[in-house]
This record gives C-alpha cells, structure tokens and sequence, in this order.
C-alpha cells in the first residue's frame, strides 16, 4: 500500500495536525515505506482468530457510584492557556 | 402521490446516578463551570477511565424492561473527533457490543390500538461538555462540568410512522426510564432529548427513503414539530423533483423550521475502536436476576392492573400511569377515599389536574394530598357533601384551609338528607311562590328546575338534589 | 559513593555512615558535573529533592523507613509530577507542569525514595534511540557519538553513568529493555497490569508498562516491588498480590527450564552480540540451567503488527493534546481549525506525526479491517506463540536487540529500520509478559543485553534467574570510562 501526497492530507486533517506542504512528500514516502511493511501481516491466514484488544483475559472492574472527586478548577486552569470566568476559551464556534 | 414516514429516534436519556460514568465527579446540575470537571473529566494527560457501578445496574433495568438481551459481555469503543466540548478527541462510547438490544416497547395509538416500536440497542457513553458563546472578545467558553454525564442512548427501529407516534413512543420512554428511576427526565437541564431520523417513500416501496437526522430535540412539543416539518420540507423537495440528501439539520424552535448543520456536514469518519483503557463488561445471569428483583411494576402492567382493580377504562388507566408520580398519587386517593376507583379518577384526571395544568404544576407538586383528596372523596361517597359543594371544599384545601371534614365542619357544609327539614324549606319556598306553583300545575313542569334552584339557594346548596327532586315532585301534586 | 548498590546505601544510611541528604547532593554534584556530556536529565528538582532527602533522614530515624527511603532516584518525563514540569519529551508539554501525581510518583514518594529530577525520552516515548526528544538526543555514556536507545535513553544514560542509582523507565515496545541492553545497565519491565498506568502519559495503553532501570537485579527488585501493585484508578490494573521480589533471589537455578526461540538467533543478529548471549546462556547451563531449543513462530510479524497497534492507540490518545486545556498554543489562531491544526502541527516533532498518521489511517474507515483487525489477529497469533512455548520452559532468553548501540542520526532517515531494532522485544508487549534485560558482554567496549522473558507475573523468576547471573558474572559491575 502507498500513499499519495493527497492521502497524506486528508489523514492530516482528520488528525487536525499541521503538516507542510513541503513536508508531504517526505510523509508521504516514509508512509508508504512504513505501510508496505506492514502489509506483509496480509500473507497471515487469520480466518476465525479472534483480535485481541488486551493482553489479560480480564473484564472490567467497577466503581461505587460515589463522589469522590472536589473542585480543583483553580489548580487545572493554572496550565491553560487561555481561560475566562472559569471557562477554557477557544476561537468561535460556529454552529 | 401517497408518501408514507419512515422514522426512528434515538434517544439520550441522562443516567440518574451521583459520580459521572468514568470518573468520581459530581454529576449535579448547576454548578460554576468546570469546578467539577475533575482530572479525568478533562482528558488529562496521564488520566484513565474506571466505569461507573451504577451506570452497569441502570442499563440493565432498562433492557429488562423493553424486553431487550442484556449483553454479557459489552465492550466500550472510542469514537474520534475534534471539537472542544470533547476533552480527549475521542468520546467513550459503545460500538459493536452495546450492553442493551433488540427489545421493544409497545404504543397506544390514537385509533386505540397498539403498535410495537423494535428497540435496536441501548448503548453507555459519556456526555461531552457545553460551549457558551457568550461574548468573550469573539471567544467562545467552554464548561466541562457535563462531561462524563453518563448517558444510554436508546436506539429504536425505524418503526415509527408519523410524528404522532413519535411523540407517543418518546412519551412512554420517558415514563419508562422514569418508573425505573434511571433517569429525572428533565429536558429543560438536557437530562433527556432526542434525535431524529426522518425519511419518506411513497406508499407501498419497501426500500427505504435518504433520511435527514434532527438533532438535539428537547421537548415534546418539539420533536412533532421538528418531524412534521421535515416530513413536508422532504415532500417538497421530492416533488419538486430534488433529491433528499443524507444530512444532520438542526430544529429551530423559533423559526419552527429545520436546517442543514453545515459546519458539521463535511464527511465524519469516527474511526471507532475498542477503548484500550477499559476492559469489556462481563454481566452474570446472577446480576441480571438481582436486577430484575428491582423491577418496579411497569406502566403497561400497571395501567392493565387500573382497568381490572378499578374498573377503569383504558384510556383512563393509560393517562393514569403515564407517570409513576401521578400513579401513585391515584392509588393513594383511592385508598384513602376507601376504594371508590373510577371516583378518585374522575377528581384526579379532572379538577385536580386542571388545576395543576393551570398553575403549570406537576402531580408532585399538588397543593392537596392524596390523603386529603381521598377523604374529601369518602365524604361524597357517603352523601355528606354533594358533587358541586365537593368543589368548594376542594377549593378551601387547595389553599391550605385544612382537609375535608373540619372545612366541612367549619363552613357548615353538610348536606341536609333529612326529608323533614327539606319538607319544610320546600314548603316555604311554595309558600313564597304561588304563581308559579299555579303555572306548574297548569302544565308548565320545566318549571320544576325554578323550584329546584330556589330550594338550593334557600339550603346554600347544602340539601341533597335527589331529595330535594324527589319530594318537590309529591308535594306539586 | 554512587558505585554502591541501593543495598549497600540502605544499610549505609541505617548505619549513619552517610545521611540521605549527602547521598543525594553526590547524585545532583554528579548529575552537575556529567549531565552536558549526556543530556539525560531535562528537569532538575535539586531543591525538592533536598527537602524529600531530609524527611527521610528523619523517617529513617523512626525505623518505619522501607528498603526505598533515602535512595535517591530519577525519573522518566513520561510520569505526572505535580507541580514539576512534564513534557514527555515533547514540546507540546513543554509549558505543563503536572496538577496531580502518577501513582508511581506517589508510590514512590510514599517509599520515602527521593526524586532528583525528570529524565529526557523519546518525545511521547516513540523512538528507539532517544533522538525524538524536544530537549536534543541522549547520548550513550560508553560512547558519547552513539544513542542510549529509546525510548528511556534518558534513564538508561544516567543509571549506567551512575548519575543516579535508580530510575523509573515505561516500556511499550521494548523502550526499557533495549536501552538497558545499549547503556549496560539492567531494566525490566513487568507483566501488563503489574504497575498502574494512571499519569504515566500515554503511548500505546494495551502495551505501556512501567518498570526500573538499575544497575543490578537485586537494586530492580526493591524499585519494582516499590512501584507494582493494584491501582483502583487504573482499569487494566490487576487486583493481585505483589510478590517480594527480594525475597526470591536467591533462589537456585538447578532445574530451570530456558528455552532460545530459534527465530532470535537468526537472520538480522549481529555475530558478535550474538556470540555474547550464547556465552551469557553458557553461565546459566553452569548454574544448572536445562536448555533447550524453542520455536515462535510468529516471530517476524511482531514488529509490522506493533506497528499497526501502536500507532492506532497513539493517533487516538494524542488527541486531547490539542491547545485547549493544557499544554502548547499556537499563536493567534485565527478560528476553531486553525487552534488545533497549528497548535498539533507546531507542538509535535516528525516521529511522533508519522505514527499519528499511521494510526489515524489504520484506523480509518475502509482501512480498519484490513489493518487494525487484522494486526489485533495476528496479535493473539503472537500470544499463543508464547503461551505454548511456556508449556516446556520456564524463562526465554535471546538478545534484547541484535545490535549494539548505534551511531546517532545513523537510523533517523530511515523508520524501518529504526524500528526493526525493537524485533526481539515488541512482541513480549503485544503478549503482555514480563521481560528484562541484563548486561552480559561487550562487544568492541560497548554493552550486549541479554534478554529474559517470563511467563504472566513471573517478574520473580525473572529478577532470580538475573541475579544468580550477576552472582557470578561482573558485567553489571562495569562503568563506562569517564563515568567510573
């Protein structure tokens, strides 16, 4: 499998990250190189095993429903970079 | 051409539990924003998600309700997408094995019959937060308290027919999940709203209409609206030989209009995979049974249990049990108003009610109890007051005069049954009356109803109307 | 004074031959006079690390001190630190100081160990050498043109220059094994589930593990028995006793089973590293070890199948990274799009994007099953390779990586090739085990790891059969010149 300079920015943006024009090339060379080996996983006969999400054959635990957590705005705001009365600030959305 | 309406709503019903779904914050509503947004709830980097008991119990009780398999073994998915009401970029979600599906539920139509509305699936996710677009310098605010709120969106079949039945089906989710005390139902503060998908197609083509999803609905009132609009806006279109295209629009209430949700509409690809953080649920035979022991009696149970008990007629016992409140409030009244069922009907489902509707109260919030009201009741039934002077004593304890029997003692209220003393009022008003009396005799018998009247304004209502009439009758003769 | 063991220093302070305090001003003088030869230590905290040296002078003297308290130690960035600043190597974290604690960083605190500082790491631990960091590459001590490997090359760096005694590494893909093997130090990394995950920033979650770095299994054990454990914040945390791994050290060999799986003793293994394992199991047959030849077939798959996992997780859980409630903002983003793209763009380094696109294509629609499906198939392939071969033997052992450390900016061009250097340690991560590395030979003055693989919870065995090696072998007792 390869992937073509336009490829590589329809996964950018579904990524939202920020790739150079210039830089789509390379990624898109690097990428390819990285997908062609992985496609040898394609030679496998995989028919009826079942994927493995965990490493442990574990379910999961639960928690009582009970409020263990207090208000630590003050102390989560202080590495935000933009805040207002108590709101995280963000460009417009536009609905 | 014929068109008939394809839909199917999902549903977002708010889990009523104390701690968010993945995180031991504080669910209550109202709060200053983001003071309980706590570490997990923010996405922070480091953070985990460990689930919620409760949400695990409350799914159950709803798929034991509708009928539905409840799965024993789910597992928790990761839907993807940027937006900053989503901490993390992803929502938590189920996908592929949702702990609830392939139930139904019934509804009554307006024809009196039934309609059974398949449940595809009823699914654990998280709620994402709110976006205030309040003016901060062009800035928008976000408030992360609501994320995490633990929701389960119920997914039913595309079998719904008009919006009519969509209302009813959403009704009788609402009552449902209500009864099951999963969730409080208030779609002012979000706790239960829906989506819809709308199509058409013409009569008789079994293939289905491109359906546009209404999002976000959050009244009743609303999502008849919503769909009867789409269901024209798609007509015209069709018909103006358009095609319908596969979209999310957005219901404005004030312009009672939908419209296409274009910032949304560019192609989402979720990229759903199971969450590594959090392991597939396993629910035991032993968990259902527990569960099932909780049940409370549902409202089709119930309302068929109305008819039988108290010989209620259907549509009585229907609008009786569209809420466990107001069911319990009826049985009260009845209990109190020893036994007289289809009595305390007619005084709940009509004085009662119009005076709450008036007031834009709740059952919950009635100026009179159901102890009150049933003893009032009790009084009617055993001749101590009659029908219209009932309503004036219901007036009093509505304004907190005290219960039936000391207004009745206080105001002097009691019916007069005696035939002696109603002989003698009658006897003056005949007195009084002469001509008349001699029309009466002449062949004027409406004229009955004058003496009626003038005896019940002499007794200030309080003699009793069958003696009243059946004694004015032997003494005109 | 940093050539003794934890033991020795634990019995030192006991003693009252030195206070934890003068133990920890010789790790930060070290650390002063070493570090700009190796750029291992990104964050140093000299001034809490004096005030947690002091409380646990005081502690010591209360006798409720544990084998940890007093020792000081670094750690990797990867671990929430509240109020110390980390990045994860990255600069989209460059600006975060932590709000809350790891629950490593807590366990540890709670031991009495003393922090030094945070250790530099490939950014957001993707790398094999160390050369991702935001904050430059790592060198190896033993040569200071080549890499520690990754991504604990920080750690690694500065356990074997004995700038510290111990330090935390996490292991998603061999990132403690292989820079223990490149740096000649011993690291292990336990079974999935063993030590909770809660604010250790996230890479691959199936796969992430934490564990030591030290310079002997013996010093390994005491961390790793202080850092394991159930964790009720960490869902895949597994409620189940912590063994006492110090206890079982000792333990005799005669009787243990090795296997060699022979698919790691072929193609792509330099001779000469290759030549060190096979005298390194030498040592075991003479401690009485049975030994015997293995088959895991799946072998090869392993690394194109992390490299479909891995990714996928990343993608994902490199999204809340995204300038809103922490971390690196662009400058005046002009709308919604723009805060994200640039803030994403600008705050993550080439590897770190290559994996986000890997990942967000793998999983992508029309490309999931062909992909992830299929890499999460041949996963469980990978498991029941070793589940079955855990039938006959007790440990596996083989290389940790089939070279020793390479030349930077060697690799960095070329990913595949960068990534083939994990082949022997990505599928112990894709099978949960527990695995480890110890020095066991040097091939032209530079370190060869040997690796141990231990069945589920072995982690005992393991830390046993690694230190009846070190008994009677000194490889874990050397120093790189300059270091000494």
């Amino acid at each position: 499998m390869s992937l073509d300079t336009e490829a590589v920015a329809r996964i950018a943006h579904l990524a939202r990250l920020g790739v150079d024009d210039s830089e789509h090339e390379s990624y898109a060379r690097n990428l390819s190189d990285i997908l062609s080996f992985i496609d040898q996983l394609n030679a496998v006969d995989t028919q009826g095993i079942e994927p493995m999400a965990h490493p442990l054959d574990a379910s999961q635990r639960l928690r009582p429903d009970e409020v263990t957590e207090t208000d630590q705005r003050e102390k989560f705001q202080k590495v935000a970079p933009s805040v207002e009365a108590g709101l995280y600030l963000v460009p417009k959305v536009i609905e | 051409m014929e068109w008939e309406v394809v839909i199917g709503l999902e549903i977002h019903a708010q889990l009523a539990t104390r701690s968010k779904i993945f995180s031991g914050a504080s669910t209550a509503y109202g709060a200053e924003p983001n003071t309980q947004a706590c570490a997990v709830d923010l996405g922070l980097p480091g953070v985990l998600p460990v689930l919620n008991a409760g949400v695990v119990g409350m799914a159950a009780k709803f798929g034991l309700a509708t009928h539905s398999t409840v799965a024993p073994r789910s597992v928790f998915a990761r839907k993807n997408y940027f937006y900053p009401d989503l901490p993390k970029g992803y929502q938590i979600s189920q996908f592929e094995l949702p702990i609830v599906h392939d139930g139904y539920l019934d509804i009554d139509l307006e024809d009196g019959s039934t309609r059974r509305i398949g449940i595809t699936r009823a699914h654990l996710e998280e709620d994402a937060g709110k976006s205030l677009h309040e003016d901060f310098q062009g800035m928008t605010g976000i408030d992360l308290n609501r994320a995490g709120t633990p929701l389960l969106e119920i997914v039913s079949e595309p079998d719904l027919r008009s919006a009519k039945q969509a209302v009813a089906y959403m009704k009788k989710i609402h009552a449902l999940v209500r009864y099951l005390d999963i969730c409080d139902g208030n779609m002012q503060e979000g706790s239960f709203r829906c989506d819809a998908n709308v199509s058409i197609r013409p009569k008789g083509q079994e293939e289905f209409g491109t359906r546009a999803e209404i999002k976000n609905i959050n009244s009743f009132r609303f999502v008849e609206r919503a769909i009867n609009y789409e269901i024209e806006r798609q007509i015209d279109v069709i018909e103006g030989g358009g095609t319908v295209v596969q979209e999310t629009r957005l219901y404005d209430a004030d312009k009672d209009e939908t419209r296409s949700m274009r910032s949304k509409e560019e192609a989402n690809d979720y990229r759903y995979f199971p969450d590594p953080d959090l392991l597939p649920v396993v629910i035991e035979p032993e968990f259902i049974e527990a569960v099932r022991k909780t049940l409370p009696e549902l409202p089709d149970r119930k309302c068929e249990r109305f008819t039988q008990d108290y010989g209620l007629s259907h549509a009585d016992a229907g609008a009786l049990t569209s809420s466990r409140e107001l069911a319990d409030f009826f049985e009260q009244t009845v209990k109190a108003a020893g036994g007289e069922g289809k009595l305390s009907a007619n005084w709940v489902m009509g004085e009662l009610s119009a005076l709450l509707n008036k007031a834009g109260k709740d059952i919950s919030e009635s100026p009179v109890s159901p102890e009150q009201l049933g003893g009032m009741l009790l009084r009617i039934s055993d001749g101590t007051i009659s029908g219209k002077i009932a309503k004036q004593v219901f007036e009093a304890m509505c304004n907190g005069e005290g219960d039936a029997d000391s207004i009745i003692e206080k105001q002097g209220l009691k019916q007069i049954t005696d035939s002696g003393a109603i002989e003698k009022i009658i006897r003056e008003v005949l007195d009084a009356n002469p001509k008349q009396v001699e029309q009466y005799k002449g062949g004027q018998e409406k004229l009955l109803g004058f003496f009626v009247g003038q005896v019940m304004k002499a007794t200030q209502g309080k003699a009793n109307p069958g003696e009243v009439n059946k004694i004015l009758k032997q003494m005109l003769v | 004074m940093h050539q003794k063991t934890i033991v020795e220093m634990a019995a030192g302070l006991r003693a009252g031959e030195f206070s934890s305090e003068e133990l920890t001003r010789s790790c930060l003088q070290r650390i002063e006079t070493h570090d700009a030869q190796l750029n291992s230590v990104i964050t140093l905290t000299a001034e809490a690390a004096l005030a947690a040296a002091q409380a646990a002078d005081a502690r010591l003297k209360t006798g409720d001190a544990t084998p940890l308290t007093g020792i000081p130690y670094l750690h990797k960035d990867i671990f929430c630190t509240e109020g110390v600043r980390t990045s994860c190597g990255s600069r989209m974290l460059d600006n975060f100081e932590a709000p809350y604690d790891a629950t490593v960083t807590a366990r540890l605190k709670q031991a009495g160990a003393v922090m030094l500082g945070k250790t530099n790491m490939d950014e957001f631990a993707m790398g094999s050498s160390n050369e991702t960091s935001f904050y430059g590459a790592v060198k190896n001590p033993w040569d200071t043109e080549r890499v520690p490997g990754g991504s604990s090359g920080g750690s690694a760096a500065a356990v074997a220059a004995r700038l510290a005694p111990l330090a935390t590494g996490t292991d998603t893909g061999g990132s403690i094994r292989q820079p223990a093997a490149l740096c000649g130090i011993t690291g292990i990394k336990p079974t999935y589930g063993r030590v909770s995950r809660y604010g250790m920033i996230a890479f691959a979650s199936s796969l992430d593990q934490a564990g030591p770095l030290a310079t002997s299994a013996q010093d390994a054990a005491y961390m790793l028995e202080a850092m394991s454990g159930f964790d009720p914040r960490d869902s895949t945390s597994i409620d189940q006793p912590v063994e006492s791994y110090a206890q079982s050290l000792e333990q005799d060999l005669r009787g243990l089973t090795i296997g060699l799986p022979r698919e790691y003793f072929s193609e792509g293994l330099d001779a000469q590293v290759g030549a060190a394992v096979e005298a390194a199991i030498e040592e075991y047959r003479k401690l009485g070890a049975e030994v015997k030849e293995i088959s895991l077939p799946n072998t090869a798959l392993a690394v194109p199948a992390y490299y479909v996992v891995a990714p996928a997780e990343c993608s994902s859980n490199l999204s809340r990274m995204d300038g809103v409630r922490f971390g690196y903002r662009c400058e005046d983003p002009k709308d919604l799009e723009d805060l994200y793209t640039r803030s994403r763009g600008e705050g993550f380094g080439a590897e770190v994007k290559r994996r986000i696109l890997i990942g967000t294509y793998a999983l992508s629609a029309g490309y999931y099953d062909a992909y992830y499906l299929k890499a999460q198939q041949v996963r469980r392939l990978i498991r029941d390779d070793f589940v079955q071969a855990f039938k006959d033997v007790d440990i596996i052992m083989g290389p940790t990586s089939p070279n020793t450390a390479f030349r930077l900016g060697e690799r960095a061009d070329d990913p595949v090739t960068m990534y083939l250097s994990d082949i022997y340690t990505i599928a112990v991560n894709l099978a949960g085990l527990p695995g480890m590395s110890i020095p066991a030979g040097m091939v032209d003055g530079l370190p060869v790891g040997l690796q141990l693989i231990g069945d589920y919870f072995a982690e005992g065995r393991l830390l046993n059969a690694a230190h009846r090696f070190q008994q009677v072998t000194d490889w874990h007792t050397r120093m790189p010149a300059g270091f000494e």
